[in-house]
């Protein structure tokens, strides 16, 4: 049996549950160190399931962002953007800290735990110089 | 069957499109089988004869049994396969596969959607894991986070995106079947200006919500000739696709188009320069951008300023029905492309397809290209159609 289908659930749920510990976890191959995201049962284009959960310093720089346009009644304007984390891999989050549409690119940013549709996720503030 | 024996061995013997706009009271269904009555009507084909179906929409989740079941047909063949509004044109790739092996004898492919009667943008996506916690305004969101990624990259700005939808509505000026065509010119600042969207995509940088529904009919090339219309043959067709999230495309400014239309100019034994008319799947204003370049009509970077070459009485005539941004978007548009790459060829070789303002038709068009996108920037596919002397 590969190795990872002893654990109780699969990666995605693993995720949040290394959240839920307050830990921001993503995977990375034992045999090259390189690290992906988002959570799976192997790494993307080789198939290699020697992976391990490492904590990431949950630093990262703005890739790319909008601001998603919103009615005040709904929520109003909000920020979406993609963050290259500091190990790599690319994810979308909001970035917090300053208004939505004002978020540059290039733009430092540290990760931070909150809970969204009832479950714990990433989100980022920006970090000012 | 390798390369060679799909190379100008099918052909598409009739077109057709139907309820392109606003069709109160009419489902999904009955426009697709409209478009579908109407296509084998142009081909002279009896619908007995249809032993090949391929459809996807966004309304059903098995849509070539649904449409073969509405039809009274029973398929040999059969492939309702959905990555996104580019589905049609590996739909395209199948059937001539299909038709080659022997396994049909004559192809259809359509679509319907009544999105606009509906209520507006219809998906049956499924929420994206680790992108829905977020509440992305999909497809925009992703689009724009390309755009911007784009702007940065290359120096680009809104007014460069603004051209491509300028562009567009002057080729909708020219088609009166485009959705827009009486709507006058667009400037720089009505497209500026327009509500925003998505940053920074504004309105007029996203495409229609119409309804509409089309439908293509193929046969192998010796049927092909006994038809009414002049066959147009299908040169080349390739595919290819890295990611079904945003944040997982590997690089924000450079689309799997760059491998579609290598491949599909290989297989066709043309190259970019060669083609006549260039119809490109414009969800957004930076698809055309991204995709001139992808496809190699341009490098890198150049296509915000190649993009004027694209006007009506440029140098590249590109999206001449005024494209997904002024003609038709009935929420998957991979068929309008194709329909427009085939008129073009047909009127060029003397059918009559419909009526154009001066400039709207391309004189002596040989060959076209077809491209489309499916997801967000996700699938691409190109296919490249030409008249029999290019074979």
């Amino acid at each position: 049996m590969p190795e990872i289908l002893k654990d109780k659930v699969g990666p995605q749920k693993q995720f949040h549950q290394h959240l839920d510990e307050g830990k921001f976890k993503i995977q990375r191959s034992k045999v090259t160190g390189e690290y992906f995201f988002h959570p799976r049962v192997a790494f993307p284009g080789t198939g290699d399931r020697d992976l391990e959960w490492v904590e990431v310093s949950g630093n990262g720089v703005v890739h790319s962002t909008t601001c998603n346009r919103r009615l005040p009644e709904k929520g109003g304007d909000f920020n979406l953007s993609i963050i290259k984390l500091d190990e790599g891999p690319k994810m979308m989050a909001m970035v917090f800290g300053v208004e939505p549409d004002k978020v540059e690119i290039g733009n430092k940013v540290k990760a931070r735990i909150i809970e969204l549709k009832g479950e714990n996720n990433i989100v980022f503030d920006l970090i000012k110089d | 069957m390798n390369i060679s024996e799909i190379r100008g061995k099918t052909a598409v013997v009739g077109l057709a499109e139907t309820g392109c706009g606003v069709t109160p009271g009419w489902s999904a269904m009955e426009l697709m089988a409209t478009a579908v009555y109407d296509a084998l009507e142009d081909s002279g084909i009896n619908i007995k004869e249809v032993d090949g179906l391929f459809a996807a929409t966004a309304f059903h989740s098995m849509a070539a049994m649904s449409l073969s079941e509405y039809l009274g047909i029973r398929p040999k063949f059969a492939d309702g396969s959905n990555i996104g509004g580019s589905s049609f044109l590996s739909h395209i790739l199948t059937a001539a596969m299909a038709l080659q092996a022997g396994l049909i004898n004559v192809a259809v492919i359509a679509y319907g959607s009544n999105q606009r009667s509906a209520g507006g943008f219809k998906t049956i996506s499924e929420a994206m894991p680790f992108e829905a916690q977020y509440e992305p305004r999909m497809p925009v969101t992703a689009y724009a986070l390309a755009a911007k990624r784009y702007m940065h990259e290359f120096n680009a700005s809104r007014k460069h995106l603004a051209n491509v939808a300028m562009a567009a509505r002057e080729w909708a000026l020219l088609n009166p079947r485009a959705y827009m065509h009486e709507k006058g010119s667009l400037t720089e600042e009505d497209i500026l200006s327009a509500r925003p969207i998505v940053d920074p995509l504004g309105k007029l940088d996203c495409c229609l919500v119409t309804d509409g529904a089309a439908a293509i009919v193929m046969t192998r090339s010796d049927k092909a000739r006994d038809t009414r219309n002049t066959p147009i043959y299908l040169l080349g067709a390739a595919m290819e696709h890295h990611h079904r999230m945003i944040s997982e495309m590997p690089d924000f400014t450079t689309t799997s188009a760059v491998e579609s239309g290598k491949r599909a100019f290989e297989m066709s034994g043309y190259k970019f320069s060669d083609m006549d008319t260039v119809q490109l799947y414009d969800a957004f204003t930076i698809n055309t951008i991204l995709f001139l370049e992808d496809l190699g009509f341009c490098k890198k970077g150049e296509g915000k300023d190649f993009i004027k070459e694209t006007f009506p009485g440029g140098s590249l005539p590109v999206n001449t029905n005024g494209g997904g941004l002024s003609c038709v978007h009935p929420g998957m548009y991979g068929l309008f492309v194709t329909l427009e790459a085939l008129r073009q060829l047909r009127n060029s070789a003397g059918d009559n397809v419909g009526e154009r303002k001066d400039g709207g038709w391309i004189n002596d068009a040989k060959i076209s290209l077809a491209h489309g996108n499916g997801g967000v920037l996700s699938s691409q596919v190109t296919n490249i159609w030409g008249l029999e002397e290019t074979i």
